[in-house]
């Protein structure tokens, strides 16, 4: 009972210590608010304004038709070049799709002779060539069905598609890019607010104070773990609500409550990485350069930046047991699709017991070095 | 005014310092001889520092007018001059020093800084190691010489260049009596060789001051008086006292040195029998015996690491024994065991207060670990007895030294303790305060009976102990009452019996001045060329030491190029996938065995509802749900129209879209198989042709491998370039530029070429990891393309130069650029987005950006297969970053502190 009386205080002087820190609130306060915003709607994950160029060898009213069909916001104005020069231009980084019309193509295709429209794409640029080029088919395609259509060239395909973008039916990236930024937030800040204070309190000799005390090792981790997951807890579900929901207008189809309820296991695991990162290095700058290390991976190979379906198998295995990876899916689940407890438990579970094996991992080695 | 005698070397008039609102010096003018050796005495933090760093230019003033050899320091042209006439060594032993340097290497750094030839160089330092004994220790690493050699190294360094003008400030602090009288012995061996030296010297050691020619004694930024310290002391017993008695404005209080010793029944409170801590082969404790009775005053008397704190962390049960043992009540003291705790209290030697806490707040923080049970009354009692009240609601970290002092020793008995064990309790405390806390010390041993174990280094406060015991190297050299000591070593004073003491431990060796060298040539006029190589050198070996900033800088690029390159795929394939067939028809059949054949899509169990669809797709099991409805077969058969619904996961908007395309085109794909085996002549309208350059097969690979290096090469580069200034600075060491010859560019451009050449050689390891371990085969040239690299690395340091320039501490430079290299890369320099996609104001950020270049550049040869033609453009780019962002950090670098 003392004990846990114990906790709470030291837990409480944690955060009156935190409010005095203004660069760490600043980062609090950045990493919850402007950061997430920037990242957000900076940068569209898909097709956005895109460059494209056409070497119209034709000429017709069919091509200069073809040419007029791309909108921003998803392409650039059609810029007219002259043809043979695509590729060079291409080299240079001028156009990732350069559309060659070759001659005689309107004639051609009244013949029924099946005339060919070729599209260079600029395949080092993956987030845009897959998906730009089948938007590039598809609004030729249709252009050139109006045509024929008008033409009297009717094909008859007889089955049609209905592509249906379910949970997202707009195709909206800042919802996306929103939720996975706040989840990184959560992570770097968590790490690094625990991290600093065991450091700060080792680097200020504070920590044997302490240990002279009835207070054991283990109190003082537990004391920073609680209060520093409760700060970043408290600032994440401000963030949701009035970042995310109010300045972002993002849409949450699950609960909130089981959001942050995810959020909170997932906090045994990165405090733990704090306290293992600040347990093996010897200084606080020791401790930026590890953090950078460890974190940024962690974050990388969870599933927020790309699918985890594209990792080779061999690190889709090894990722399972990254707790990082549990929270982004049991997080997407939850705020894209509207999930419940119930199809999140497994996520929840692996979180539960990867955090308390980590948790337990680095309170051992703290331990270990302050004997 | 005293009159200054002939030849004044320094004139302050009208100085005043300020650090934010704080002042450190008031309005302060003073003339001091040359030739002299000149002390300046005063308790820490009465601006003694702030002064010393002002005249020897370390300082920027601020106001007021300062001359130094003939002319005014801060004409910039004038401290260029003098320079190399003036050696400054700061406060704190060894604070310009390099830890990761051996002593040699550190006195050949310095050399190299006033441009000594080698031949000279050997000479001087041999010259000054064997006066001052290092000779022996010349290969140890600076960080684990003890304080006295380390203070030995310091002054060697500082003489190197046979300086007109010595400074020294607090040269003996934490250094033991033995030490400091040998380290002044040099430096009047010094000055009659060099009888036209002057040197200056502060120091919180009044009974030093007898030897110095001349004193300044200061006090909270004024001066109380100048002159030889004869006139100083007057009648008074002791220069101390005298200078109380300045402060004081007539005659100080003094607490009575002796009290009566307290009864001596019952067993003793502290014993240790052959206490014994070993840290490897450094025995930091070795066989330590003593025995404390209850109510007794016990002091610990010895120099900094000579194992003090160490004895005292095995008492308090933080350190565990390796030998030996140690009872508290005749109970063996046992890091486990918490209730013996509750019997102690400590005070560890730095202020072990919580600054961002409020005074109330500290006392009530402690009060709730020991579980008192009237807290309120406990703390308002200490409050009244220790003084706090009017500082109640102030933050510990704006107390004043003497009152955190006093909070400490408030925090540390506020749960009764039996026993009180004091690590170095009134380091830097002034006089008085320290008197006002021994008072409070000897109330808690006499009246409340406390047992109180004391170290310290002040030989006053050693006096004052019931019993004193001088430690040394970890062993006990003597115990006994202060009156006992001196009587068996037939000393006056406490501080001889020590020495003697010591003399017999440690014969001492001899002190000799460093041989003036005959002089060899000294080069013409030091080069700047050769000041920055003596920086690049001394960075090299100091990187080369540093096992974490290694790591970091060779196995950071490799460990974060297989995470991405691994990590960050676009490739999608073998996704689930799961259909709901109402038609079961052979043509829905059909259908479903087009999807499953691609290598995009695998099967899962057939759906039996649309809801269940909708339930598979929120649980992740699927990404995609095919619905075929009722009719599909028949309408199909009959030419007639119908549709198929997908349903595609779209919750992450890159995979959606990706899948979307998938089905599309496989549906295509469906539709003419199904014409041609239909017979129906069909002939498609026209024909669209995707062709992916550069990398046909569109793997991910091929274009992120590439792509990588530009934002690696920016991050971990700029991030350590960064930490090493901002580590200069945070340590100290950036002092040495401060005061030296070294010009901002010279110091920058120094530190910066062997990042330069790591970053280069990062380069290469990453090329060869895109070609062996990801097999991406460079098909451009490789000449234009390591010239390229080559240009963005300087770039890149250069701009981790400039971050460090603008923040104070490695963390802060750590996150800063790290945020500030990495953010801007991501976004504009076309690593997710190709630079010709940007919008209007991103994209002109993308072309000021060295990485668009550099990734263009890298994409360009590797996947484009281009040469020197087409990437001219990017290399002549990438030559200008270097030179325009070295440029913006040495203009924006302070050539002295604020």
């Amino acid at each position: 009972m003392q004990r846990l009386v114990i906790i709470f205080w030291l837990g409480l002087k944690e955060i009156i210590s935190l409010r005095h820190d203004w660069v760490m609130m600043a980062l609090l306060v950045w990493s919850f608010t402007l950061a997430p915003v920037m990242e957000a709607t900076g940068v569209a994950n898909s097709v956005n304004n895109a460059s494209i160029a056409f070497a119209d060898e034709d000429n017709s009213p069919l091509s200069r038709a073809l040419a007029t069909a791309f909108f921003p916001p998803e392409f650039q104005p059609v810029v007219q070049i002259a043809p043979g020069t695509g590729p060079d231009l291409m080299d240079q980084g001028k156009f990732l799709f350069v559309v060659a019309v070759p001659p005689g193509f309107e004639k051609d295709l009244r013949a029924g002779r099946g005339p060919e429209i070729q599209v260079l794409i600029d395949a080092t640029a993956m987030e845009q060539a897959g998906i730009g080029a089948s938007y590039i088919s598809s609004i030729l395609g249709t252009e050139i069905s109006r045509f024929a259509a008008g033409a009297d060239l009717t094909e008859n395909t007889g089955v049609g598609l209905i592509l249906q973008s379910a949970f997202n039916p707009n195709r909206d990236t800042v919802r996306f890019a929103g939720i996975v930024a706040l989840i990184g937030q959560i992570m770097w800040l968590t790490t690094i607010l625990t991290g600093a204070a065991m450091i700060r309190e080792r680097e200020h000799g504070t920590i044997e104070h302490l240990l002279a005390m009835p207070i054991a090792p283990f109190d003082i981790a537990v004391a920073k773990i609680w209060s520093n997951a409760a700060v970043v807890l408290m600032a994440a579900a401000l963030s949701l609500t009035f970042v995310m929901q109010g300045a972002l207008g993002i849409e949450i189809a699950g609960s909130k409550t089981l959001f942050l309820f995810g959020t909170a296991l997932f906090l045994f695991t990165a405090t733990a990485m704090g306290v293992f990162l600040a347990t093996i290095a010897r200084s606080m700058a020791q401790f930026a350069l590890l953090v950078m290390l460890v974190v940024l991976p962690m974050l990388m190979l969870s599933g927020g930046e790309t699918p985890v379906e594209g990792q080779p198998p061999w690190l889709q295995a090894g990722t399972l047991f990254l707790p990082s990876r549990h929270y982004m899916a049991a997080s997407q689940a939850v705020v894209f699709k509207g999930a419940g407890f119930d199809v999140i438990w497994p996520e929840l579970l692996w979180m539960g017991v990867l955090g308390a094996l980590l948790l337990s991992a680095s309170l051992v080695l703290f331990r270990r070095s302050v004997d | 005014m005293t009159r200054v005698p002939e030849g004044s070397v320094i004139q302050i008039r009208n100085v005043v310092h300020r650090y934010g609102k704080q002042l450190a010096l008031e309005d302060l003018s003073l003339e001091l001889p040359a030739g002299k050796l000149i002390g300046f005495i005063g308790p820490d933090g009465v601006g003694k520092s702030t002064l010393l760093g002002l005249i020897t230019g370390a300082k920027k003033l601020q106001s007021g007018t300062l001359e130094v050899m003939g002319g005014a320091i801060d004409d910039v042209a004038h401290r260029q001059r003098i320079c190399p006439a003036i050696a400054f060594m700061p406060q704190g032993l060894g604070r310009n020093l390099y830890a990761e340097l051996s002593v040699r290497e550190n006195l050949e750094f310095f050399s190299r800084l006033f441009g000594q030839g080698a031949q000279d160089r050997d000479a001087r330092i041999k010259a000054l190691l064997t006066a001052t004994g290092l000779l022996p220790f010349a290969d140890r690493l600076m960080g684990r010489l003890s304080g006295g050699m380390k203070q030995k190294l310091g002054l060697c360094c500082a003489l190197i260049h046979d300086p007109k003008l010595l400074v020294l400030d607090e040269p003996t602090t934490g250094v033991d009596p033995l030490a400091r009288r040998q380290f002044w012995a040099l430096i009047a061996e010094i000055r009659r060789q060099s009888p036209a030296l002057t040197v200056l010297v502060s120091t919180a050691y009044m009974e030093e001051a007898q030897s110095f020619d001349w004193i300044v004694a200061m006090d909270e930024g004024h001066i109380l008086f100048e002159g030889p310290p004869r006139r100083l002391q007057g009648g008074a017993q002791d220069i101390e006292l005298a200078y109380r008695q300045l402060q004081a404005q007539g005659a100080a209080e003094v607490v009575p040195v002796k009290t009566p010793a307290p009864d001596n029944d019952g067993p003793p409170v502290i014993v240790a029998r052959g206490l014994t801590r070993r840290f490897g082969d450094f025995t930091a404790v070795d066989n330590v015996d003593f025995s404390i009775n209850r109510g007794e005053i016990f002091g610990f008397l010895g120099s900094n690491g000579c194992g003090k704190s160490t004895t005292m962390k095995m008492l308090t049960g933080l350190l565990p024994v390796s030998s030996g043992d140690a009872h508290l009540f005749g109970k063996t003291i046992d890091a486990r065991n918490r209730k013996l705790r509750h019997q102690i209290g400590y005070m560890s030697q730095a202020f072990s207060l919580y600054s961002e806490l409020t005074v109330w707040q500290n006392l009530q923080l402690h009060a709730r670990v020991f579980a008192i049970r009237d807290v309120e009354q406990r703390i308002v009692e200490l409050s009244d007895a220790f003084g706090l009240n009017a500082y109640r609601d102030t933050l510990a970290a704006a107390l004043p030294l003497g009152i955190k002092q006093r909070l400490s020793l408030a925090v540390a008995v506020i749960h009764r303790p039996q026993v009180l064990i004091l690590d170095e309790p009134t380091s830097g405390v002034d006089p008085q305060a320290r008197d006002a806390f021994w008072a409070l010390l000897i109330d808690l041993s006499r009246k409340d009976g406390v047992t109180i174990f004391v170290s310290t280094h002040f030989m006053r406060e050693a006096e004052r102990c019931d019993r004193v015991s001088f430690m040394h190297a970890g062993r006990v050299l003597a115990e006994g009452t202060p009156d006992d000591l001196m009587a068996s070593r037939s000393a006056t004073t406490l501080e001889e019996a020590f020495i003697d003491i010591l003399q017999e431990a440690e014969p001492p060796q001899q002190v000799v001045a460093p041989q003036k060298t005959a002089r060899i040539e000294v080069s013409e006029h030091p080069s700047g060329f050769t000041r920055m190589l003596a920086y690049a050198r001394r960075e090299t070996v100091e990187i080369l030491r540093d096992r974490v900033r290694l790591a970091f800088a060779f196995m950071g690029s490799v460990i974060l190029m297989l995470v991405f390159c691994f990590g960050i795929t676009l490739d999608i394939d073998a996704l689930d996938f799961a259909v709901l067939d109402l038609s079961q028809s052979p043509e829905s059949r059909a259908y479903i065995s087009e999807i499953e054949g691609s290598r995009y899509f695998n099967a899962t169990a057939p759906l039996s509802s649309a809801s269940e669809g909708r339930k598979r797709l929120i649980a992740g099991d699927v990404s995609l749900v095919v619905e075929l409805p009722p009719d599909f077969g028949r309408k199909l058969r009959a030419g007639e129209d119908t549709e198929v619904l997908a349903t595609v996961d779209g919750a992450i908007p890159f995979k959606g879209e990706t899948v979307e395309g998938y089905v599309a085109g496989l549906h295509q794909t469906f539709l003419d198989t199904q014409a041609r085996e239909s017979g129906v002549s069909f002939s498609q309208i026209a024909q669209i042709e995707p062709r992916f350059r550069y990398n046909q097969s569109f793997e991910s690979i091929t274009a992120m491998a590439p792509a990588m290096p530009a934002i690696l090469l920016i991050m971990l580069p700029a991030v350590l370039m960064a930490v090493s200034v901002a580590r200069e600075r945070e340590l100290g060491s950036v002092t040495n530029f401060y005061v030296t010859p070294t010009t901002r560019l010279e110091f920058l451009v120094g530190k910066q070429l062997p990042y330069i050449v790591i970053a280069f050689v990062n380069f290469l390891i990453l090329t060869w990891m895109t070609i062996v371990v990801f097999g991406v085969p460079l098909k451009g040239n490789p000449v234009p393309l390591a010239v390229g690299a080559l240009l963005y690395v300087w770039a890149t340091t250069s701009y981790g130069l400039v971050i460090a320039t603008m923040t104070s501490s490695q963390v802060a430079a750590t996150f800063a650029t790290a945020i500030a290299s990495v953010v801007p890369t991501i976004q504009f320099s076309g690593l997710l987005q190709p630079v010709s996609t940007l919008e209007g104001g991103a994209q002109t950020i993308g072309s000021l950006w060295p990485a668009s270049y550099f990734l263009h550049l890298n994409v360009g040869s590797f996947a484009k297969g281009l040469g020197w033609e087409a990437l001219s453009s990017d290399i002549l780019a990438l030559a200008c970053f270097g030179p325009v962002l070295t440029g913006i950090a040495v203009l924006s670098l302070r050539a002295q502190e604020k």
